[in-house]
């Protein structure tokens, strides 16, 4: 008798039958996470892959004039174009001008050079009336910047449905007139500091968050119960208080005519008129979101070191090493795990706050995300917001790699 | 048959009478504060009483063209008319993000029978854009902070020997690149051939450098009346109504400086495929009249000419409103006409520019 013979009560063979009770268990499971997918999908793929396309995404000249986009392919970049390319220009300005859609490629030119905004929708109000050729002399005759290779280098350069000039702007490049990638005049340089800034400052207040929470985190672990409880409760009493209360409580705080500084004046540490400035600069921004990540880095070093046995210390202790080698050679390694999870949550969170820095940041103490939102509300520059969010995205991922490399990433405890 | 016809056109009719009797509601964007309420009071009370209309005001207009933007591409438009500058509604406009208007069709004449196109003041009617009142940019003090010498002049602004203290601007390079030229001695009318150059705007910024420091740049058109009553700062740029606002009416010890003041104009939009929707109220709202009730609650000029000999005195107190106006005699003198076509193009950037200086 062999296996393909065994049957269940009913008579249905059991593979046949085992297979079928398998299957309606995977689909229950998949059936369970559908709901999950399709949330994951809706609020967090699509999103980032519309983010990561729109960085790149360049439909404008492409989309609005065509036959220009055309013709510009075939010429070499001498000097000027040819009439043909004139006539196509002549032709997709004024199609664009009834149409009411030329703006679009005003905007998007405008962004790579100033005055490129008037010179389009002046030339292309203008050849709504033209009739006949040549156009290169009307276009010419419309408006003497025409007459610049730079101008036509540039629509030639954004008449690709993909390009990389938001990447170019967001790290503080641009193209050169001749084409290549050069470095922005100082003045005109900000994103890149502003990338350094936010990551120094992520680090900086990740120390600090380490630095106030160890020891919290410690007491919590250690301490009898009863004692524990109540610190837990101060830890997450602010952790359930809203952020915008936080911060504005900070405000209240810190600000020249506030609490700190009121004090300060009272116990005649300062003076009146030398009150500190410790708000709307990066010590504001320190100061607050340190506050404000610090139970995310308590929670994960409380979780890790209430596995730690208290016997570890007692036998280190017994077998003669002072208290401070006990620590060190046997309960701080043992916390590593817990400092590594609290840090890269810190730290990711922290280069990805918004909120706080706008609040209490003033202008020094400003973070990239700022910038984000400003591209976004403001200057309505969406694909640099873009491109400033995918290069925020790719730090991230790449402290994650390396965080995976070095400590691992099956070692990360959160609880 | 023809019955059959007949009813149904009754039936037409009828859905057609009821359509036009019912009551809208109009989502209407503007500025916010003392300017939304004078428009409340001069434009959107009168109507609602005639029509039963709901008005909605939405305070969004710092982000209008924003808004405009998501909304059409979205292919979602909830608003229905939208306070605008005209540098933004020529962007909306050539964006085909909203409707274009036929003045004469759509606006009221004036009561002696000028076609609108004529009675607006020349350039306040764009081909998307009908414009409501004349406003200034100023530099306005508190009194109280300076009780020897008074500050009369922009380029006092800027010396912080003669006139110490905090100033507040607002956080955008328009009016403060051509307020630090006028200050630093460029007359009115060479500000914007300067500002063309390199030359001219790192000038501009050279003279903003001197005050960087001692400046709380402000975002909101509701903060430096605040700023200024809360003596947190001492000078504050911000629109002439709102000082006159809370120097009127909240009796504020606050003074303008007239000189170089930056005047523009302000006006409405409609969003694509609104106009038949607001057609009427835009017609009411924009007639001789209501523009100049306007003038009765906030010292803004009407853009009407058949608007300005109705101009007379204040609702609430009474006073004479003539002298408040931006395009008053004597605080016209040095009066600088804000070039929309120079910010339109260099609006991207100076903005930039602007933005990697203060965070220098």
């Amino acid at each position: 008798m062999n296996s393909t013979n065994l049957t269940t009560a009913d008579g249905v063979p059991l593979k046949t039958s085992l297979r079928r009770a398998q299957r309606r268990h995977r689909l229950k499971a998949v059936l369970l996470v559908t709901p999950l997918f399709a949330f994951l999908l809706v609020a967090f793929v699509l999103p980032i892959m519309d983010m990561l396309t729109r960085s790149v995404d360049n439909p404008e000249v492409i989309t609005y004039m065509p036959q220009t986009a055309e013709a510009l392919i075939a010429w070499n970049g001498d000097g000027l174009p040819g009439e043909a390319v004139f006539a196509a220009a002549a032709h997709d300005l004024a199609k664009g001008s009834r149409e009411r859609t030329i703006g679009h490629v005003a905007s998007r030119l405008n962004y790579e050079k100033g005055g490129m905004r008037s010179l389009v929708m002046k030339t292309a109000r203008k050849a709504k009336k033209w009739e006949s050729g040549p156009y290169r002399e009307l276009i010419l005759a419309a408006d003497k910047r025409w007459r610049e290779p730079d101008v036509w280098l540039l629509i030639k350069r954004q008449s690709a449905p993909y390009t990389l000039s938001y990447f170019l702007s967001a790290l503080d490049l641009r193209h050169g007139s001749d084409g290549s990638i050069e470095s922005k005049p100082a003045h005109m340089k900000i994103y890149v500091d502003l990338f350094m800034r936010t990551l120094w400052m992520s680090a900086l207040i990740t120390a600090l968050c380490l630095l106030l929470g160890y020891p919290v985190a410690f007491l919590l672990a250690t301490l009898p119960m009863r004692q524990a409880n109540l610190l837990m409760i101060l830890v997450l009493l602010p952790f359930w208080t809203s952020m915008l209360v936080r911060t504005t409580t900070w405000i209240a705080i810190l600000q020249s005519q506030g609490v700190l500084n009121d004090l300060f004046v009272w116990t005649g540490l300062i003076d009146d008129a030398n009150r500190i400035q410790m708000i709307y600069n990066k010590t504001g921004t320190i100061i607050a979101m340190t506050h404000i990540l610090l139970p995310f880095m308590i929670l994960p070093l409380y979780s890790v070191m209430k596995t730690i046995p208290p016997s570890y210390m007692r036998a280190a202790r017994s077998m003669g090493a002072t208290a401070f080698t006990a620590f060190r050679r046997v309960y701080f390694p043992q916390t590593l795990t817990g400092i590594g999870a609290g840090s890269i949550l810190v730290f990711i969170l922290s280069i990805g706050y918004y909120i706080t820095p706008a609040l209490v940041g003033g202008q020094s103490g400003r973070f990239i995300t700022n910038f984000i939102a400003y591209h976004m509300q403001q200057s309505l520059n969406w694909g640099l917001a873009a491109a400033i969010g995918s290069l925020l995205l790719g730090v991230v991922i790449a402290l994650y790699m390396l965080y995976n490399r070095l400590i691992g990433i099956d070692n990360m405890k959160l609880g | 048959m023809r019955n059959l016809l007949a009813s149904l056109g009754v039936a037409a009719l009828g859905c057609l009478v009821s359509a036009a009797a019912q009551a809208d509601t109009l989502n209407i964007v503007s500025w916010g504060g003392a300017y939304t309420e004078s428009q409340n009071k001069a434009y959107h009370e009168p109507w609602s009483k005639k029509t039963g209309d709901k008005i909605i005001n939405v305070d969004k207009a710092q982000a209008g063209l924003a808004g405009l933007r998501a909304q059409v591409q979205a292919g979602n438009v909830t608003w229905d008319l939208v306070d605008m500058l005209p540098s933004e509604a020529q962007i909306a406009c050539d964006e085909g993000l909203i409707d274009i208007i036929d003045h004469d069709a759509v606006l009221a004449a004036a009561p002696d029978g000028t076609p609108a196109s004529k009675d607006f003041i020349p350039g306040s009617l764009g081909e998307c854009y009908v414009s409501q009142i004349v406003y200034s940019n100023i530099v306005a003090f508190n009194a109280d902070m300076f009780p020897g010498k008074k500050p009369s002049s922009i380029a006092d602004v800027f010396d912080l020997a003669g006139f110490p203290g905090k100033r507040s601007l607002q956080k955008k390079p328009v009016n403060n690149l051509e307020w630090a030229l006028m200050a630093d001695g460029v007359p009115a009318d060479k500000v914007y051939e300067a500002l063309g150059t390199e030359a001219g705007v790192k000038r501009a910024f050279a003279k903003l450098d001197t005050i960087k420091d001692n400046v709380i740049w402000w975002e909101e058109g509701a903060q430096p009346p605040q700023l200024l009553a809360d003596k947190e700062v001492a000078f504050a740029s911000a629109y002439n109504g709102r000082i006159f606002n809370a120097a009127v009416n909240e009796k504020q010890p606050f003074q303008i400086i007239w000189d170089a003041q930056v005047f523009e104009l302000d006006g409405w939009v409609v969003p694509k495929g609104k106009l038949a929707k607001v057609r009427s109220y835009l017609k009411f709202a924009t007639d001789t009249q209501r523009l100049a009730d306007q003038a009765k609650y906030i010292s803004y000029g009407p853009a009407r000419a058949s608007s300005a000999a109705l101009v007379s005195t204040h609702a609430v107190t009474g006073i004479d409103m003539k002298p408040h106006m931006p395009t008053y005699g004597p605080n016209f003198k040095t009066a600088l006409h804000k070039d929309d076509e120079f910010w339109a193009d260099h609006l991207d950037e100076l903005t930039e520019r602007f933005n990697a200086w203060l965070a220098k």
